[in-house]
């Protein structure tokens, strides 16, 4: 979901992060550096990394090389080099389900997984199923429905109910809450979640 | 997590000279990514088992059942002659953690789990597991630890399938020898640094499973603490073969209360001979537990393991558990 600009034209949060980001590590280095690039917006200069090895991915339909240490994690890559945020870095450990993304057709923790593991597969994360202008049938029910309080766990959560209704259109409740048996709402929000997820079952209109 | 190198071995033979080398074997990698994140391991290299040809397939031969080292859990628990045949082992794969991890995490990877114990994933405690000099448990907090089988490390081992490949009389298959699996899980006692007699760069590439259980009754039962996805507190796995009414053989293996998947013949005889009803259930979950040595935090464990084997006995004959 595009969350580039607010309709002011205002920095989103993420932006603002981002921005102050690089400002504090051009700071950080400027007095080691004989000249600084302390331009805020400048793109930063990431070093090649020692041992770095080459990772294809393809996500949301769109192919993307990296080259990346072998440590880092599938979520990482998504979230700190392709910017792709939905999946959620919550725990860290595969206990939440805020990271969950489809890898070739199943759900995931991508928090649990090293990059270079997922080579040459396939991911689909909340991005890729719908945008705020045209979305997804579950994420349309989501909405209908509030099925979310603070919407940390929302994508984690989308993404198990879409693994679901892509194996079975008309899942029952019961189905569904095993599906999602991997994933936690702190708000406790669980109830809207599952009357979303049934609502898009019953659409008759599949994942 | 420190930085490694990967390695992309295509044959077992490469995976354990890599291993040798220092690197770890890494099959789904879920239990491995949780011991790098807690830095309580920081291998120079990760040997990537997957990159091995044709160790994810489950068939059907003719003495049994060959299930290779990195299908995954959700391959075991959706296979339908698995379910058919042998549905002890279907319940307890698909009982295992969460969808997101049994996509993911590898029948191999379950049966060489490190323990959940606080004090061996805590990395700033030196446990007897880490070469420390005493196990905290025994004074600390000991609410999820052993009461079977235990000293002088505490813990309980994690693994569902080892309970139910310990009924149905598996066999594990490394790239060096077959290990009957009652000799695969090894106690604290005569073992501290490990929970399998694995040695140093050998391998699991598969399980077997005769057929000599093969169609029998089958439950496996867990209780946890938290219904969607939790560890279990115990677990049951119960085998019958019925002569008519009456139960002419029985396996029962307690999990989540011992160092090893933990057989219980003393409830396997308080079974024999006998047509299932509540009362001889209960018998069988007593027996279970009459050897029990309960800690100061676990008692709660006896009377819950009593009824966990109650429930399987009575699901297993399909009578309703209550």
């Amino acid at each position: 979901m595009p969350e580039e600009k607010s309709a002011k034209g205002e920095l989103s949060r993420r932006q603002f992060i981002r921005a102050s980001g690089a400002a504090v590590a051009a700071s950080t280095v400027a007095g080691t550096l004989i000249s600084a690039n302390t331009k805020a917006d400048a793109a930063p200069t990431v070093p090649a990394a020692i041992g770095a090895v080459d990772v294809s991915l393809k996500v949301n339909g769109k192919a993307h090389t990296l080259s990346l240490q072998p440590r880092v994690t599938l979520l990482d890559a998504l979230r700190e080099r392709l910017q792709i945020t939905g999946p959620k870095r919550i725990c860290d450990r595969g206990n939440c389900g805020g990271c969950t993304v489809m890898k070739d057709g199943k759900p995931i923790y991508a928090c649990m997984m090293l990059a270079v593991d997922a080579h040459q597969s396939e991911i689909l994360t909340v991005e890729g199923m719908g945008t705020p202008e045209r979305m997804s049938v579950i994420q349309e029910k989501f909405v209908e429905h509030d099925g979310l309080m603070c919407g940390f766990c929302t994508p984690g959560f989308v993404t198990s109910v879409h693994a679901v209704l892509q194996k079975n259109p008309s899942a029952t409740m019961d189905e569904i809450r095993r599906g999602c048996a991997g994933n936690i709402c702190r708000c406790g929000t669980f109830n809207r979640v599952f009357e979303a997820a049934v609502a898009a079952a019953r659409s008759g209109r599949g994942a | 997590m420190n930085n490694f190198d990967w390695v992309q071995p295509k044959t077992i033979a490469e995976a354990a000279t890599a291993v040798k080398n220092g690197g770890v074997a890494m099959s789904g990698g879920i239990e491995l990514l949780c011991l790098l994140k807690e830095h309580l391991i920081e291998p120079p290299s990760v040997v990537n088992l997957k990159s091995i040809p044709g160790m994810r397939s489950i068939d059907v031969a003719g003495s049994g059942l060959r299930i290779g080292a990195l299908a995954t859990t959700t391959d075991l628990a959706e296979n339908s002659v698995v379910r058919n045949d042998f549905p002890g082992i279907s319940q307890a794969a698909a009982s295992i953690a969460s969808p997101q991890i049994r996509n993911v995490g590898t029948v191999g990877g379950n049966l060489c789990q490190r323990p959940r114990c606080w004090y061996y994933r805590d990395p700033e405690v030196k446990c007897l597991k880490k070469g420390g000099q005493a196990c905290y448990a025994v004074a600390g907090n000991n609410e999820y630890h052993a009461i079977m089988g235990g000293g002088p490390c505490h813990i309980v081992h994690p693994s569902d399938l080892g309970s139910a490949f310990l009924a149905y009389g598996a066999t594990v298959v490394t790239n060096e020898r077959e290990i009957p699996i009652q000799n695969f899980f090894v106690l604290p006692k005569d073992d501290i640094d490990h929970e399998n007699s694995l040695r140093p760069a050998e391998l699991v590439t598969g399980v077997t499973v005769p057929n000599d259980w093969k169609g029998a009754r089958a439950s496996f039962f867990k209780s946890k603490e938290r219904e969607s996805f939790d560890w279990a507190l115990a677990t049951a796995l119960v085998l019958l073969k019925m002569n008519g009414s009456t139960v002419s053989d029985a396996r029962v293996v307690l999990g989540g209360v011992a160092p090893i998947p933990w057989r219980s013949t003393e409830a396997e005889n308080a079974l024999k001979g006998k047509s299932i009803e509540d009362s001889v259930a209960l018998a069988a979950g007593r027996a279970a537990v009459s050897r029990a040595t309960p800690m100061s935090e676990n008692r709660y464990k006896v009377p819950l393991t009593t009824n966990v084997v109650r429930i399987a006995v009575l699901q297993a004959a399909g009578l309703k558990a209550e």
